[in-house]
């Protein structure tokens, strides 16, 4: 395990508008080892591999790869030096065989050597044990295959340095083990290969050693062995767990109504896997867990956001079917969703036209809010939630993130929603708007509206919510309440296993 | 929970099911003709004559099938066709004077041929360039380039021209004579099966670009870049210039499809080839070819024309000699064919992730 050193990048440093991507970071990766990347959200992971990728330039630094220092200018000159990505998003064409997409775009010859080409993938394939035929068509095959095949074009182009990024992110367990088989089968051929993920006990089962990144700095290197589950998250997250201790327990229990507004059993989608939750009136619960625990997905999932696979829904103790965001909204739930630019503004269009938005949608459009109406709908709320823009016609593309949140806010407050899902409200946005939002959800909650929070930061979580639904790789883990609810405790149920 | 995919005994790919679809659909259509309709459909010199009236066509198809494949578009095919005709029967027509006196001699075939090719090559290289490069719509460049080839068709002539060239003459009406094919008529005298020679360019036509999509390495890339262009950027592929030749094959087979026109018809007049780019499109996708890209196939767009035909023919035959029935029943089977396809499509990928 020892192995020399295959690739070492040193003093990295990134700079981007406004932000510290990467401040003096050190990486090193040895031969035949399988080196875990680690950190959440905005820690620097995806910038380092970007950078080792060609796909952005260092501001300072160097990379060296067996001693030599090499210049990564494009991914094609990351690939002439032996650096291989396979991303979570499959990179190949579907629409060829697997040979094809072992083989092509990388000679210039006039014609497309098939049979050649074919006898060297069912060798290589052979030798990987991927389960794949050389001449079968890749669209047919599974992710898991395909992301081998990706895997084994690399291994073909002499890779040196292996990155995976998120592989197993859409694998089943079973699909998982055999992409691990193949990890330490390369592993014992001295290819160093860079595994990113966020599912925890992967990294136990197949890493050599990780390196946790947070907030564009290196925490440090470990060994895997020598690292405890616990100690893993509390890095990545970064508070020392001694340190919590000492904080105490925010003591107030909130109270909340008997009365049961949403029920679920064994509620699943294409994303999330069967769950059971339920949520009182007036009380305002959280999911958390890592990045990619399942979080997202399952209060995708109590919306219809997703394709609902399964489970049995109640509103106020009838039975219901959601499956689309509108039956949800019917039954009077919002949801505002974790990436803004994608499922929520329309940048083009106004402040207003965006206020009301989801009340058309209730209303049907055959039944067109009047023009005066909608104007004073939005001024009322620009006033209540204190939106700063220059007028209600402002085209909400050019607010800032905060307030195009706010936008958001009021689209589905307008609807007079009983039970309201916020993931990650407070991505991205300055301190002030942070607690006036955490503000608004606890004034919610006492006019008697549910409400669902995420965040990744747990303790904005721990002020506002009184009910914690901790998940860790895409299950629901343990449930927090009272004197339980504590950053300390909070880790620890994250964590999982012992200490 | 899914299982591994193990491969299957075969398991065929999405192109070559679509494809075998194809080729009984057309089987078992003209096969009903035979039965039901007999006549001229007993004989080859049918399947020849719908050679003899299709051959530019054909080529048209195969054009339209590759930049298909790669996931564009082009409508200006026919436009650029009938521009050929026209460009080239005005240079080789003799030129009189208003007394009828002979100024200029007969153009040079040869000459012609080139002149076929030039107007064919600048079409794909401008409209290729703009669509691969300044990466602007390809509906909206070849729309662009199918008015302005009408227009300059208008602006050659605009009253119909016919050829009067002589040795031209003679290659119009030159014609292979297969004997063995032929079928014995009511006063016993054999008459052999008459293939023109423009049958022969789009058969070679047919043959090299299925080559070229099949065996050579810009053909199998046109195939990646329609598949996903994202990925065959990341696998090397250099996607802007594929793109660029793709368009610029079409606007070539352009060029040879009029000058193979011209050969059949001897006519030019500015509504020639007109619906031309559109009957491709529906050939190429009556051949499997898919609108979205990555799949296709060139046999496939031969027998999606030999369909078209066929079923023109049988209406014909049926005693219907009407165009709006011809094309209710085209508009019927394309609309029977596109679902066909999505519903098999969607079957074998439900198959495979359920």
């Amino acid at each position: 395990m020892d192995g020399k050193e295959l690739l070492t990048m040193r003093h990295i440093k990134k700079q981007f508008p406004g932000v510290l991507a990467l401040n003096d970071v050190d990486f090193t990766l040895r031969k035949g080892e399988i080196h875990a990347l680690m950190g959440e959200n905005g820690a620097g992971k995806s910038t380092l591999i970007k950078i080792l990728t060609g796909v952005y330039q260092m501001d300072e630094g160097e990379v060296r790869i067996e001693g030599e220092k090499v210049s990564i200018h494009s991914p094609q000159a990351a690939q002439n030096s032996g650096i291989s990505t396979v991303y979570q998003e499959i990179t190949l064409c579907p629409n060829l065989t697997v040979a094809e997409n072992m083989f092509i775009g990388r000679d210039n010859s006039l014609f497309s050597n098939r049979k050649k080409y074919e006898k060297r993938a069912d060798e290589l394939l052979k030798q990987l044990e991927i389960p794949a035929k050389s001449t079968q068509q890749l669209g047919r095959c599974s992710l898991a295959i395909q992301q081998m095949v990706a895997i084994a074009r690399a291994v073909d182009m002499k890779c040196k340095v292996l990155i995976l990024d998120e592989p197993t992110s859409s694998l089943d367990d079973k699909e998982v083990n055999m992409l691990f088989k193949l990890m330490r089968n390369l592993k014992s051929e001295g290819v160093g290969i860079i595994f990113v993920t966020h599912f925890l006990e992967q990294v136990y089962e197949v890493s050599d050693r990780i390196t946790v990144l947070r907030n564009g700095e290196l925490v440090g290197e470990y060994l895997t062995e020598e690292l405890p589950q616990v100690e893993l998250v509390s890095k990545m997250i970064g508070k020392a767990l001694d340190e919590l201790n000492s904080l105490g327990d925010p003591d107030e229990t909130k109270k909340v109504s008997d009365e049961v507004f949403y029920e679920a059993e064994g509620l699943s989608s294409e994303n999330a896997l069967p769950f059971d939750f339920k949520i009182h009136k007036g009380e305002v619960n959280g999911f958390t867990g890592l990045l990619g625990s399942g979080r997202s997905e399952s209060v995708r999932a109590i919306f219809g956001a997703d394709k609902v696979t399964g489970g049995k829904i109640k509103i106020k103790g009838a039975q219901v079917k959601i499956t689309k965001p509108i039956d949800a909204m019917k039954h009077g739930i919002g949801y505002l969703a974790e990436d803004r630019k994608r499922d929520g503004i329309i940048a083009e269009l106004s402040v207003r036209e965006n206020i009301i938005l989801a009340l058309q949608v209730m209303n049907g459009f055959f039944k067109p809010i009047s023009r005066s109406e909608s104007e004073a709908f939005a001024d009322e709320y620009i006033k209540v939630l204190q939106i700063k823009t220059a007028n209600r016609e402002t085209p909400v593309g050019s607010l800032s993130g905060g307030n195009q949140q706010k936008v958001i806010l009021a689209r589905w407050l307008l609807t007079h929603p009983d039970y309201l899902i916020l993931d990650e409200p407070t991505r991205g946005i300055d301190v002030g708007t942070k607690l006036e939002i955490q503000k608004l959800v606890l004034k919610l909650a006492e006019e008697g509206v549910s409400v669902t929070f995420i965040s990744s930061e747990i303790e904005e979580m721990l002020r506002t919510c009184s009910r914690l639904i901790v998940m860790r790789d895409r299950h629901i883990v343990g449930e927090l309440k009272g004197k339980e609810l504590n950053q300390v405790q909070v880790m620890k149920t994250i964590a999982g296993g012992e200490a | 929970m899914k299982k591994i995919n193990f491969f299957k005994k075969g398991q065929i790919s999405d192109a070559r099911l679509l494809l075998t679809i194809t080729i009984g659909i057309f089987v078992l259509m003209y096969v009903s003709a035979i039965i039901f309709l007999g006549g001229g459909f007993t004989h080859a010199q049918q399947i020849f004559d719908m050679l003899n009236y299709n051959s530019s066509f054909i080529i048209v198809a195969c054009g339209l099938t590759i930049v298909m494949i790669g996931g564009g578009i082009d409508i200006s095919v026919g436009a650029v066709t009938s521009l050929v005709v026209m460009a080239c029967i005005k240079y080789l027509n003799p030129v009189y004077s208003e007394t009828g006196e002979k100024l200029s001699g007969e153009g040079n075939i040869f000459a012609a041929l080139l002149i076929a090719l030039g107007i064919g090559l600048a079409f794909g290289l401008v409209q290729g360039f703009l669509i691969s490069y300044l990466e602007i719509q390809p509906f909206i460049v070849t729309l662009a380039g199918m008015f302005f080839a009408r227009g300059m068709t208008t602006i050659i002539s605009i009253k119909p021209m016919k050829i009067e060239h002589e040795s031209f003459s003679k290659i119009m009406d030159a014609r292979i004579e297969i004997p063995w094919l032929g079928y014995t008529a009511r006063n016993g005298n054999t008459i052999p099966a008459r293939v023109e020679y423009g049958v022969v360019i789009a058969l070679i036509v047919l043959i090299v670009v299925f080559l070229i999509l099949k065996y050579m390495r810009l053909g199998r890339c046109f195939y990646a870049i329609g598949g996903n262009q994202q990925s065959a950027l990341m696998l090397g592929i250099n996607v802007k210039k594929t793109r660029f030749l793709s368009y610029v094959i079409c606007g070539l087979l352009s060029g040879i499809s009029g000058f193979v026109l011209m050969m059949h018809s001897g006519s030019a007049n500015a509504t020639n080839a007109q619906g031309m780019e559109m009957s491709a499109i529906a050939a190429s996708i009556i051949g499997g070819t898919l609108l979205t890209g990555g799949v296709g196939n060139v046999a496939g767009t031969f027998f999606g024309v030999l369909t078209l035909t066929t079923i023109t023919q049988i209406v014909v035959s049926s005693g219907f000699n009407d165009l709006a029935l011809q094309n209710v029943t085209i508009g019927g089977m394309l609309g029977f064919f596109i679902i066909l396809q999505s519903i098999i499509l969607t079957r074998r990928n439900r198959k495979k992730t359920g």
